[in-house]
């Protein structure tokens, strides 16, 4: 037998058919649905007459347009309410399950899915959103869709794609105290630029992804996207399986027998031919932090803006940023601190965040948004004591949503505003018309919550 | 349903030789709130078509008018970021047909194909060479014939292939979309259904 990519195993046993010199029609095990990119798809349905065909594999969340307090008034906004309550009305229509705001479920669409379970090894999944690739952390081929593409999974369970070419990244060495899966990803794609894997589905090993959480290994594929991947995946071990044993005891899965058996399968064979692969040691890599409008372009938190780069994307980039050329960021003020997202609003983020500002002070002139991803993160925060340890700080816990990281609410960083965030992308106006985001890991958003200025999380660090 | 169609382009074009022009510049997530498809080409590069106090940026090409057509013509690895087709929609509502670039991110490109817009992938030195050409003489036509798959200056003779995904071509030329395939082949799902997808 030719040895195979775990992605070529997946990929090839969801092809329902292939269309010579054409894409081939590709099965979707789970689709994933929010109220920005899915009511054009519904509204395409209706113009057809025809109906979701399999409404059991779509479950719905409302995280984009929501506000992040208040959340059992109705939203003020009257256009992202429009757009909440169509959700709503749609996911009736056709029989959808639906997490509205409140429901115990409710969170965004790529923390919700894996931690309750919806998001298995094995799975094709598809999302009207480019972070998808937060999914592949479990062995899956998970890529952000557009919504005629969203319109073809509800109408038929499938889409036409084109088989995208492979790459593994192999990540050896391990990494230092304060130095978390963001500072990684942010690396890898400082290392590749941010369109350097346009084309690519990527997939992570070594011995430094082996070591990692799910949390941590969510973080590195939510990333792929903005190196330009079409998604990001690492193959199932013991850790995954403990995952998910945990949330749903796996024995008591209708299709337990199935998992078993093709969990054994999902890896990459030795051997199997990958379009390109690369190596790294990231055993010297510090806290990453970025200073331009692309998440390629980001320095270790000790070093300088480079200065032997000319070009007009990249000088109106620090223009935008006030920033020049050769410039050191660390001790830059700091406006605003950012921590949530599909990237880092998870737990394990917020647990990081809370010990690094537990017995400190929010600096006097920063405004924090602490926004957990979930109503289950909010509700573990507060039951492990996170919500008191910021609260003392000076800090207060939001509701869940995507809130600050696309600012389609009101979570909006003023324009000129400094923000260190936690989030996925820096792209001018992203977190508001003129906001200057700053990517940071959880640690790194703390050391400046804090101090009120770029910082090294390691001079912090007390162990 | 009825897709636009698409054989030839033939138009002055609008520069944008920035690199990396994420789908946020294209369409910021604040004009996102609407349902419909319609009416997202008035907030077609928003930012940066205006100032920070809503009066148009003179500096931007789309105000300038010495520059217009159905083309845009864009720094490579456009329509980066996030999937909203919403960027496409702009893009189409403002009246281009086309997008030219050295490449395009993956989503937007399949979204572009979805909706009638023809991403034309060039070698860098054409693109280079056709923004030359084109910022000295914005009246520059540039003619673009997808049964051929060329794009040429005619009136400088410059012309070079590109490549399109031959189901795709079919798709635009005709005006066919996925979904009337994908659900005229309802039995193979099905079929495939029962033999193999996961219990969920």
């Amino acid at each position: 037998m030719i040895p195979k990519t775990l992605f070529d195993k997946i990929w090839d046993s969801h092809v329902v058919r292939s269309i010579s010199g054409g894409p081939d029609v590709l099965y979707i095990d789970r689709h994933y649905i929010h109220e920005v990119t899915s009511p054009q798809a519904f509204e395409g349905l209706r113009s057809r007459k025809i109906r979701v065909m399999r409404p059991n594999r779509t479950l719905a969340t409302a995280d984009h347009n929501i506000p992040t307090a208040n959340q059992h008034l109705p939203i003020s906004d009257d256009l992202s309410r429009n757009q909440v309550d169509k959700l709503q009305q749609n996911c009736q229509e056709h029989g959808i399950e639906y997490f509205g705001l409140n429901h115990p479920k409710n969170g965004i669409v790529h923390v919700t899915g894996p931690e309750l379970g919806y998001t298995l090894p094995g799975m094709t999944i598809v999302c009207g959103d480019s972070h998808t690739s937060t999914h592949g952390a479990f062995g899956t081929i998970a890529f952000g869709i557009g919504t005629s593409e969203v319109e073809m999974v509800l109408a038929s369970q499938c889409l036409m794609q084109t088989k995208p070419l492979t790459m593994r990244i192999k990540i050896h060495g391990s990494l230092g105290s304060g130095v978390s899966a963001k500072d990684l990803i942010l690396w890898i794609i400082s290392q590749l630029t941010t369109g350097g894997a346009t084309g690519y589905f990527v997939e992570y090993a070594g011995q430094v992804i082996e070591a990692m959480s799910m949390e941590e290994r969510m973080t590195v594929c939510n990333m792929s996207i903005e190196m330009g991947a079409r998604g990001g995946l690492i193959a199932p071990d013991l850790t995954t399986f403990t995952y998910l044993n945990k949330i749903k005891p796996l024995s008591s899965r209708p299709d337990f027998k199935s998992l078993l058996l093709r969990s054994r399968s999902l890896k990459s064979d030795e051997g199997a031919h990958f379009d390109k692969e690369i190596q790294f040691d990231v055993t010297s890599i510090k806290p990453m932090i970025t200073y331009g409008t692309n998440p390629g372009m980001g320095i270790g938190i000790d070093e300088s803006i480079p200065d032997n780069i000319n070009s007009e994307s990249f000088n109106k980039s620090l223009e935008y940023m006030g920033f020049r050329p050769g410039m050191k960021l660390a001790g830059h003020p700091v406006d605003y601190v950012f921590v949530g997202s599909c990237t880092n609003g998870r737990i394990e983020d917020l647990r990081a965040f809370a010990d690094l500002v537990r017995g400190r002070q929010k600096a006097p002139g920063v405004t924090a948004l602490i926004v957990p991803g979930s109503k289950q993160v909010e509700k573990q925060a507060i039951d492990e004591g996170i919500a008191d340890i910021l609260r003392d700080a000076g800090f207060e816990l939001r509701q869940p949503g995507c809130s600050s990281c696309l600012a389609m609410n009101e979570d909006k960083i003023p324009p000129g505003k400094y923000a260190v965030s936690t989030s996925n992308r820096n792209f001018e106006g992203r977190q508001g018309p003129g906001a200057r985001t700053l990517l940071a890991s959880p640690l790194t958003a703390a050391a400046a919550a804090v101090t009120g200025v770029i910082t090294d999380p390691r001079e912090l660090l007390t162990n | 349903m009825e897709k636009k169609k698409f054989e030839i382009a033939e138009s002055t074009c609008v520069p944008l030789p920035l690199e990396n022009i994420d789908t946020d510049q294209i369409i910021p997530a604040r004009f996102l709130s609407s349902t419909s498809r319609a009416g997202f080409g008035e907030n077609l590069f928003r930012d940066w078509r205006y100032d920070k106090t809503g009066n148009l940026n003179p500096t931007f090409v789309l105000n300038n008018p010495q520059f217009g057509g159905e083309i845009l013509v864009a720094g490579r690895n456009f329509g980066c970021g996030s999937s909203r087709e919403h960027a496409v929609w702009a893009i189409s509502d403002y009246g281009f047909r086309a997008v030219v670039s050295s490449y395009f991110a993956d989503i937007f490109k399949n979204n572009a194909l979805n909706n009638g817009l023809l991403p034309v992938i060039v070698p860098d030195t054409y693109l280079g060479n056709l923004l030359d050409l084109i910022h000295k003489d914005p009246e520059t036509r540039v003619r673009i014939d997808l049964i051929n798959e060329t794009i040429s200056v005619p009136s400088v003779g410059i012309s070079v292939r590109f490549e399109v995904n031959p189901y795709k071509k079919e798709c635009l030329i005709k005006g066919l979309d996925d979904i009337e395939y994908l659900l005229s082949i309802k039995e193979h799902i099905n079929a495939y259904e029962l033999r193999n997808a996961l219990r969920i």
